[in-house]
Formats: C-alpha cells, sequence, structure tokens
C-alpha cells in the first residue's frame, strides 16, 4: 500500500507528462475500438443471419435471376416449411455521390415479413402494406435519417429497372435484435412486374434469388443439396446455402479492407506501446539515482519492479478507460459521416475487453525493459549517475 | 539575430537516443498509416481512371449507374454505326464495339472464397479501341467460339484459370486461350470473349454498352448534342469512356479515404502527443543549458527556433522512414469488390509525389504542432532561475 503512495506520488512529479501520456493512450485505445467496432459492423450481417433460414441463388452469380416457376419446386423439397422471394432493385435517388442516399431496395413476395420475424411491423401497417399494390415498408434508422413517416411518397429513377418509380411508406419495421438492418426499404414484387410489363413488354421479371426457411438447421445440409440436384441441368443451376454463408460471401468480397484495418489495429497497439515507453523510460532515467537511493536503503528488487509497473499500468489503465469512454462518441460520429454504409454499427463488449487488454499489455511490456535495468544496475553505477 | 547552431540541435537529438528512436517510432508508424491510405485511394483512382482511353466515347442507358445496370438494344447500335462523327477503321467501317457486361463467381487462389468476376463480350474492333491491352500469354480468341482471354489479375488471383483450362458458366464450357496485360487498369480484372457468344449462352437479347473512338475529339460537343437530338437515341446517355470510369472508382474512393484519414487524424493526435511529452522532456532535462544559451545572449526566438527544429527534425526522420515502410507497399497488390460495379477490382497501392509530399507536409506538421509549446516553454525560461535549477 505504501508503494502504491509511491507510485502515486511519483506520477504527480510531472503531472504535464502524465497527463499527455494518458491523453496519449487514450486516444489510440479509442481508434482501436472504432477500428474493431467497424470490422464488426462488417460482419454484421453474418451475425445477424438466421440459423433457420437459406437462400437459393443462381450458381453463376447473384445478378442472373431465377425462373418463378421454382417456387414451387423447391416449397415440396423435404425439411423446407416455408418459400420466399426478393429481388434487387437498385435505383438512384437524389444526389448518388452522397452516402446517405445509398439504402437497400428490394422487391419481395408478400409472404417475406412471414420469414424475417426480426423485421417487427405492427400488424395494422403489415396489412395496410398488402393492401396497397405501390406500398413500401421502411427501416426505422431509414425513415429516421430522411425524416420519412408514414404516407410520405419515395421518388427515384430506376438504373436496372428505368424510368421513374414512386412507392408510398405504409409501414416502419423496427428490428428486433441489435444486429437488425433498419435501413432496407421493401416493396411488392407484384408492383414490380406489372410496371416493367408496362413499361418494358417482352423483358422478364423473375425472382433475385429464394429465401427458405427449414425445420431444423440439421436439414440445411441436405436440403441445400436436393434443391441444388433439381435444378443443376436445367438453363438456370442454383446455389443453395445458409443465409450465414451467403452473408459471409459478401463480406469476403472486401476481405482485402479487413485486413488491412485488424492490420492498423496491430499498429495502433504499437503506437500506444510506443507513447507509454517513451515516459517509463524517460522517468526511469531520471530517477535513477533515486533507485540507488532506495536500494540502499533496503528496498529489495521486488519493491522497485513493482514501483516501475505500478506506474506504467496507473497510467495506461487510466488512459484505456478514457479511450474506451471516447469510443462511443466517436463511433456516433463516425455512424453520422457514413450513414447507411454500415447499417448496424455497436461498440461490442468484446472490444471493450480487448481495448482495456491492449492497454494492460502496453503497459506491462513498456514497464519490462525499464524495470529490469533498474533491478540489475549496481548501487554505485546508480549512485554515481547524473541526471 | 544569433542563431543555435544546427550541431547543437543534432547532439541534444543524438544524447536522448532511445526516447529519440521511440518517437520517430510513432511518427514512422502514423505517416505509414497516412501514406498507406492515399496510395490505396490513388492507386485505386489510377486504375479505374486509366482504364478508359481519351478519344473513347461510351453509350449506356440514361440513369444508368454503371454497365451492368444499362441495356442498349441494336437498333442504337446500328444508328451509331452509320454516324459520321463515329471513326472508321482501314477498312471504312466504324471503330465502335458492341459490348456486354455481366458478373460470374470464381474461387479466389488466396481465401478460397467466391469473388465476384466481371465478364465482357465484345466485338471484332474491341482491341483496336483499347489500344493498352496487349496479349501476352496465348492468342486473341476467335469470334464465333467459345473461346475467351483472362486479364492478368484473374489468372493471379483465382483458382483454375490459366493457358487452357476450362471455366464454365452460362451453361457452358469455355476455354482460355489467352492472358491479357491491360497495363494495370481495369481490364485486368476483366475476362474477354464474343459478345454474340456470350448473349447467347446467358439468353441476352441486348447489348451493356456501346464503345466507339470520335473522329475527331475536338467535336465531341457536337457529335453529343447531335445525338442526343436525335429521336432514336433519347434513353441513352454519352459520355466519355474517362468520365465514366471516373464515376465508378468515387463511392470505393471516397470510403477509403474518410475510413482511412479519420484513423490517421486520430492516430496523429497520438503522435503528436508522443511528440510532446519527449520535447517537454528535452526542455525540461535542459533547463540550465536554456539559461546558459539566454545568459550567453542568444534571444528568445533563436531558443525558440532551436527547440521547434528539433522536433520537427524528429516528425521529417520519422515522416522519411514512413515513407520508406509505405513505399514497401507498392509491391503489394490487393482485389476488393467495388459495388458499382459489383465485381472485384485489381489494384495496387500507388506511389505519387503527391503522396510523398502529402506525407512530409502531414509529418512536419505534426513536428511543429508537438513541439510548439514545449519550445515556447523553453523560450519563455526566466535566465536567473532557469541557471539556478539543478
Amino acid at each position: 500500500m505504501k508503494l502504491l503512495r509511491l507510485v502515486f506520488k511519483n506520477l504527480s512529479r510531472h503531472r504535464l507528462r502524465t497527463a499527455l501520456t494518458m491523453l496519449g493512450i487514450a486516444t489510440a485505445v479509442m481508434a482501436f475500438g472504432l477500428i474493431r467496432t467497424i470490422v464488426g459492423a462488417w460482419n454484421a450481417g453474418v451475425t445477424g443471419a438466421s440459423a433457420n433460414r437459406m437462400i437459393t441463388r443462381h450458381r453463376v452469380s447473384l445478378i442472373f435471376p431465377l425462373p418463378l416457376p421454382y417456387r414451387q419446386e423447391i416449397a415440396r423439397v423435404p425439411g423446407v416449411t416455408a418459400v420466399s422471394w426478393g429481388n434487387w432493385f437498385g435505383g438512384v435517388y437524389g444526389d448518388p455521390n452522397d452516402f446517405k442516399n445509398f439504402w437497400a431496395r428490394f422487391s419481395v413476395d408478400s409472404t417475406y415479413f412471414d420469414l424475417y420475424p426480426e423485421f417487427q411491423v405492427p400488424p395494422d401497417q403489415l396489412a395496410a402494406f398488402k393492401k396497397e399494390r405501390d406500398a413500401c415498408i421502411i427501416g426505422r434508422k431509414l425513415a429516421q435519417q430522411h425524416g420519412f413517416k408514414l404516407g410520405d411518397v419515395i421518388t427515384m429513377e430506376g438504373d436496372i429497372f428505368p424510368g421513374r418509380w414512386q412507392w408510398v411508406v405504409r409501414g416502419i419495421y423496427t428490428g428486433r435484435d441489435p444486429s437488425t438492418d433498419e435501413t432496407q426499404m421493401f416493396f411488392h414484387y407484384d408492383y414490380l412486374y406489372e410496371q416493367v410489363k408496362a413499361r418494358e413488354p417482352g423483358r422478364p421479371v423473375d425472382a433475385g434469388w429464394y429465401v427458405l426457411r427449414v425445420g431444423s438447421p440439421d436439414a440445411m445440409a441436405r436440403v441445400a443439396a436436393t434443391v441444388d440436384s433439381m435444378f443443376v441441368n436445367s438453363r438456370a443451376p442454383t446455389k443453395t446455402e445458409s443465409e450465414r454463408e451467403f452473408q459471409q460471401s459478401f463480406v469476403q468480397m472486401s476481405s482485402a479492407i479487413i485486413t488491412s484495418l485488424q492490420v492498423v489495429s496491430v499498429v495502433i497497439i504499437g503506437i500506444i506501446l510506443l507513447v507509454l515507453a517513451n515516459t517509463i523510460v524517460m522517468s526511469v532515467r531520471e530517477r535513477t539515482r533515486e533507485y540507488a537511493v532506495l536500494k540502499t536503503l533496503g528496498f529489495s528488487g521486488r519493491h522497485l519492479v513493482t514501483l516501475v509497473f505500478g506506474e506504467a499500468l496507473v497510467i495506461s489503465l487510466t488512459g484505456g478507460v478514457v479511450g474506451l469512454l471516447l469510443t462511443f462518441p466517436i463511433v456516433q460520429g463516425f455512424a453520422k459521416a457514413l450513414p447507411t454504409f454500415f447499417p448496424v454499427i455497436n461498440v461490442a463488449p468484446l472490444t471493450v475487453a480487448l481495448g482495456i487488454g491492449a492497454a494492460l499489455l502496453a503497459g506491462l511490456a513498456a514497464a519490462a525493459v525499464p524495470a529490469n535495468r533498474v533491478v540489475r544496475m549496481p548501487i554505485v553505477v546508480g549512485l554515481r549517475t547524473v541526471g | 539575430m544569433m542563431r543555435i547552431p544546427f550541431s547543437y540541435i543534432w547532439r541534444s537529438l543524438w544524447a536522448r537516443r532511445l526516447t529519440t528512436a521511440l518517437t520517430i517510432g510513432g511518427v514512422a508508424l502514423v505517416v505509414f498509416v497516412f501514406a498507406g491510405v492515399l496510395m490505396l485511394a490513388r492507386g485505386l483512382e489510377a486504375t479505374l481512371v486509366e482504364t478508359g482511353s481519351p478519344d473513347n466515347v461510351i453509350v449506356l442507358r440514361r440513369s444508368a449507374t454503371s454497365e451492368l445496370s444499362s441495356q442498349v438494344d441494336r437498333a442504337t447500335a446500328d444508328v451509331l454505326e452509320a454516324e459520321n462523327g463515329v471513326a472508321r477503321g482501314a477498312d471504312g467501317r466504324a471503330l465502335l464495339s458492341r459490348e456486354v457486361v455481366l458478373v460470374i463467381d470464381l474461387y479466389k487462389k488466396k481465401s478460397n472464397a467466391l469473388g465476384n468476376v466481371s465478364i465482357r463480350g465484345v466485338s471484332q474492333r474491341a482491341l483496336e479501341l483499347r489500344p493498352g491491352v496487349h496479349i501476352v500469354g496465348g492468342r486473341p480468341f476467335q469470334f464465333g467460339t467459345h473461346e475467351i482471354v483472362v486479364g492478368k489479375s484473374i489468372a493471379s488471383q483465382f483458382k483454375g484459370v490459366t493457358l487452357g483450362s476450362q471455366l464454365s458458366f452460362g451453361g457452358d464450357r469455355w476455354t482460355v486461350v489467352g492472358i491479357a496485360d491491360a497495363g494495370g487498369t481495369g481490364f485486368d480484372s476483366e475476362i474477354w470473349g464474343d459478345a454474340d457468344q456470350f448473349m447467347q449462352a446467358f439468353g441476352r437479347p441486348v447489348y451493356s454498352s456501346l464503345t466507339f473512338r470520335v473522329a475527331d475529339p475536338g467535336q465531341f460537343d457536337q457529335l453529343k448534342a447531335r445525338l442526343q437530338a436525335d429521336p432514336r437515341m433519347q434513353y441513352v446517355e454519352i459520355k466519355h469512356e474517362r468520365d465514366y470510369y471516373r464515376e465508378q472508382s468515387q463511392t470505393l474512393a471516397k470510403f477509403i479515404r474518410i475510413l482511412g484519414l479519420m484513423v490517421t487524424t486520430i492516430f496523429s493526435f497520438g503522435a503528436m502527443i508522443g511528440a510532446m511529452i519527449t520535447m517537454y522532456a528535452a526542455v525540461a532535462n535542459r533547463t540550465v543549458e536554456v539559461g546558459t544559451l539566454r545568459a550567453l545572449g542568444f534571444r528568445r526566438r533563436s531558443v525558440l527556433g532551436a527547440f521547434l527544429v528539433e522536433s520537427v527534425m524528429l516528425a521529417l526522420v520519422g515522416g522519411g522512414l514512413g515513407v520508406a515502410l509505405a513505399a514497401l507497399l507498392s509491391f503489394e497488390r490487393i482485389s476488393v469488390i467495388n459495388f458499382q460495379s459489383f465485381s472485384e477490382i485489381g489494384f495496387g497501392f500507388a506511389l505519387s509525389p503527391g503522396v510523398i509530399v502529402s506525407a512530409l507536409i502531414f509529418a512536419v506538421v505534426m513536428g511543429v504542432v508537438g513541439g510548439f509549446l514545449p519550445a515556447a516553454r523553453a523560450a519563455r525560461l526566466d535566465i536567473v532561475s532557469a541557471l539556478r535549477a539543478s
């Protein structure tokens, strides 16, 4: 306990330096937390994937549609309890260079929401949506970002399906879990079909992909094999996988960016270490004579090691905690700067633990060399040192 | 006014080698990340912008955001082929390529994951229109057959793509007969074949885009105005190929910049604090020295200057080291999805003089900001009490 008091006395000798070091560590831990959170946001689709849903898409690429009659055939496969489908709409809303104006727009079959219980739509809104052909349902966050209210009309220019498109907002869904994406927009597949038939006669409008609900996750491998073998020799062969794998493949596409972010988060730990090591090395060098005096007074090597480590750990842990507290507002700011790019962005408990862990590790590593030097130094050499 | 000799500054840095090295290391890491981000964004832009040729013009469906979502029919292609403003080859036929762009999945070598690859069906004139694309292995594909040529990025990043190998897509098998080098442009990340064969295989009745060379580049605006007045061309958009590819790079490049710069800003704050700690310590340790210098007749301004130069030197050495580390990145190539074209684009970290200068300026700013307060403290020291300090 006496030693702890000495540690605090030592820390308050150079208050400015101690404060600056803590601030430096806090900044680095905050950057670490931010990057880990971004990587986590990238994986949100995978985390949010349901364990009993599967996706069937065109074998060659997601850009190719699947014929509508596949639905009945897939529904007959043993183990499949429900089938729905969706289609990527694309479209350009407002200024395309503003990230805010990009969000996922899907045309879906009316049964779609039965398969996605995590999209919670109030029953009266869902009923209103089902009644109207040009209705749409949007996520809570999307509504917030653009100020869309029930009854508002959303207009955009089509790209895959050219022309001017309009929908009336009839429902706003909220996510059941923190990992649920609340920035999507859904409208009736039937509306898309009708409109395209009228605007571009002769153009086929098929399903983009099918969503399958299976009775139990164990059935997935068998269902995938059965479905894919049914269509293997057709014009549109399929690839069926769990929703998790499907989402994973999207994450994989950007794996290079994730890898570089992870490299950067390691670099940050290096920076924490350098800032802290600098301070500790300085303090220890300045106090070389004092340590020698302490040794002559009978303090053992263990006491001195405790002093050096104590100082490093107090600085690094304080900095770490402050940094983590700062992580929350900065993540909020980041989410504002790049809205809808990361629909789901939350600071995970693991990130908090890792941030503290990184600070702790840096504290230990930074103190190791100076502490070792103090212990090994012969008293006479220490006393003779000129600071 | 007397200036404090440079050798004094240099020696004081050397006297505290370990601290100096740690500070330089911190700055180097920050500059490394900063330069890396700029190089990545530049690499991506260079790759996509260079993909377009200055004299080429691309025709897409109006409001299509990429070739993937664009549709152009045969009638439009026929109109353009007869148009005077389109350059003609030696045989008197229009230098125009009717193209179809689709995406297929292939397995990546490194991660064994599926990656999206653009396939481009072209017509006879395509190679003439893109003089930057050369066949470096094998031979060009033959029109009317199921032969394809793959870009060198595809050949190096994806599994089972070698000369003579067969890929299956669109219900058929396609033989790789050549490997193309497009000089690091976007075409390196594409597979090329006969447009008609691709359209037949995928059951697609319309083209994605038309690319042609203008007969007289100076007349582009007139040509564009004339075509857009033509009722048969109402639903298409005509733009320079370069502008098209620049737009294609925007979202991803902007994203890399925002993300990277946000992180480096936070980082640089940490590094400035590191420099500040070092410089404060330097000032504290040298109080007597500063007093002596002042007593010798050096002005406050000279002391301020000396400490600032010391800090800037630290930062510059760190910056140089960081840029050198970042330069090693130019050997690295990465492949990332470009959501605008929904396919992977291979690009490298491009080191340019602009990047080096920005990185060094960034380092100097960190040095000045980090060193200013400590230097000011040194300059403000009172001579008598400074000399009396222990």
